[in-house]
């Protein structure tokens, strides 16, 4: 479940624990930025758990506690039927995007899960103009260790735009 | 002033054709835009603003926009929903700096000008000067420079406003068979927020209204709602200009996946494409009619019903070249919790990645583009014939040419 909180939430005390795990996450997310970046959204499904929730959201609804999400995935298989449905039947100017992630924090390990944070921006560019910056935010998430490495149980992106240009076209 | 734009403008003379040509310069020329913001957002039009469950408790506010111009949704101390401008009596600078919130009044934070929730001014600081110095002039009367304050009509939780003082009712404006589909889904159950999604899609904000009053597109473009039998050309449907065509009625129904003659026609039906989780397009029957059904109500809002997702789509002009497309999602109070899960799953259909919704963004900044640099030449509007009576067939732009019928009597194009 989403927890606005999170946001307020400090990172965890800098055990070597911690910093090894926070090195781990760094990675997770520059492999995923880099697997959209690729245009290999395929690809993303093998990093979440079956129950996972993926959520591209506002940060107008998000701190107000409103449900409603820009893209909602509830379970891998709407996470994988959102992938089909791009591939499949979408209509939209092709254009490129890259993924730029900081600040990546680990905020708190528990036997169960591991909760943390890192900003992202996203710039787009049409084949016949300059990128533009799409969205700027904040993932907040809670990650599980499965056959000993990590995934995703949930996915927040909560994007600071007020207003998204345009149309987001996949999964950030 | 009031201004000649036959004075100013290049002649505009629209095709000998009439309403089956829309000529391009309608959607780039911006003295045709301020005379559409002037006749249409802040003249006898009503203007969806918001729905009364944002603003709940006595003092509790949004803000809202008409056209270009800025309001504030705020419930008074009776209970009573009013609609201000957002700008001070004094020197207009804007008074509320937040999108939502809760006041006892508003306080200018130029000059501390204090309004109550009604736009009466209760307080001008200084206003007997100082030391017997300054001051306003002893006649300053406070009742004569509240904030302006708009015509309300709150019909089941939504809520419009006008410039007119003295224009149409609601329900006159809206013409009785578009009046019922409002009551339909505002029929006075109490209704609950979901959230929100904003665009800014750079086309003209007529487009917005067309794409909603063009079924054609949907049977063709939006493979999802194609293939998964959400908007299809082959079931039953309506297409009804309402109004003299200011308005109009779209109105389908959910049929599932199924694969007939038409659909083989529809290059578009994926017949081998199915989803994993089959919720996320099979809605709970809502509605006693089986009826889907999306209303324009020009110029400001279009109103969907769609598998379980409600919302209003308000349509905020920024400029002719781009608008912003608002989204509120709401459902009733009384919803099940397994309702609100339909409502919320249904909504990926809509909004800036909505799989219907962004291919409409994507499709209308493309015809900005194409028109452009185009005003001499214009857009063929002949699907479903050359009149403009109501259609029982999707396969039709007789909305359109309704719409630009009233759109030239009302601009005097």
């Amino acid at each position: 479940m989403s927890d606005p909180t999170a946001d307020a939430t400090r990172p965890a005390a800098p055990t070597p624990e911690v910093r090894a795990l926070a090195l781990e996450v760094r990675e997770l997310y520059e492999e995923i930025a880099d697997l959209l970046d690729d245009d290999q959204v395929e690809r993303m499904p093998a990093y979440f758990t079956d129950d996972c929730v993926y959520k591209l959201i506002s940060k107008e609804n998000h701190d107000e506690g409103l449900p409603q999400a820009t893209i909602l995935c509830d379970g891998i298989r709407m996470l994988r039927d959102r992938i089909v449905a791009l591939r499949e039947t979408q209509v939209y100017e092709p254009r490129a995007w890259r993924h730029f992630v900081s600040g990546v924090r680990v905020l708190s390990v528990s036997d169960d899960e591991i909760r943390a944070r890192g900003n992202f921006l996203v710039t787009e560019a049409m084949s016949d103009a300059e990128p533009q910056v799409l969205l700027v935010g904040r993932y907040l998430d809670r990650l599980v260790r499965r056959d000993g490495r990590l995934v995703f149980r949930e996915r927040l992106a909560v994007y600071d735009n007020y207003r998204v240009v345009r149309s987001v076209i996949v999964p950030v | 002033m009031g201004r000649s734009i036959e004075a100013e403008v290049p002649v505009r003379t629209w095709p000998a054709e009439g309403w089956t040509r829309v000529p391009y310069w309608i959607y780039t020329d911006p003295d045709i835009y301020a005379r559409e913001l002037s006749t249409f957002f802040y003249g006898d039009g009503w203007n969806y603003v918001a729905l009364d469950c944002e603003v709940p408790e006595p003092g509790s506010y949004k803000r809202s926009w008409i056209g270009e111009r800025q309001v504030v949704v705020v419930r008074g101390k009776d209970g009573a929903i009013h609609v201000l401008e957002n700008r001070c009596a004094h020197r207009g600078a804007r008074l509320c700096w937040q999108n939502k919130g809760r006041v006892d009044s508003f306080t200018c934070p130029y000059h501390q000008w204090n309004f109550a929730l009604d736009g009466r001014l209760q307080g001008v600081p200084l206003k007997r000067g100082v030391l017997g110095k300054g001051g306003m002039p002893p006649d300053f009367d406070n009742a004569q420079h509240g904030l302006n304050r708009l015509r309300v009509h709150v019909e089941g939780g939504s809520v419009w406003a006008s410039f007119a003082p003295d224009g149409p009712g609601f329900a006159e404006y809206c013409g009785p068979d578009l009046h019922a589909y409002v009551k339909r889904i505002f029929g006075g159950r109490p209704l609950k927020l979901l959230g929100y999604s904003r665009q800014l899609i750079p086309s003209n904000w007529k487009m917005y209204v067309e794409n909603l009053k063009d079924p054609y597109h949907a049977t063709l473009l939006h493979a999802f709602l194609i293939t998964f039998g959400l908007w299809r050309a082959d079931t039953q449907s309506e297409s009804v200009p309402v109004a003299g065509g200011k308005h109009g009625i779209m109105v389908s129904r959910n049929v599932g996946k199924t694969a007939t003659d038409a659909a083989g026609e529809i290059k578009r039906f994926k017949g081998q494409l199915d989803l994993e989780d089959r919720d996320t397009v099979t809605p709970i029957r809502e509605f006693d009619d089986g009826k889907v059904v999306g209303l324009t109500i020009f110029p400001s809002v279009v109103m969907h019903q769609q598998a379980n997702t409600l919302g209003m789509r308000h349509i905020i002009p920024k400029g002719p070249d781009r608008f912003e497309l608002s989204w509120t999602y709401y459902g009733y109070a009384d919803d099940s919790p397994e309702l609100t899960r339909l409502r919320l799953r249904h909504a990926n259909l809509y909004g800036p990645a909505g799989y219907v919704a962004m291919e409409d963004g994507e499709v209308l900044s493309e015809s900005q583009l194409g028109a452009t640099e185009y005003g001499h030449r214009a857009a063929v509007v002949e699907m479903g014939g050359r009149d403009v009576e109501p259609q029982d067939h999707m396969v039709t732009e007789v909305l359109i040419r309704a719409f630009y019928k009233f759109y030239r009597e009302r601009m005097g194009l």
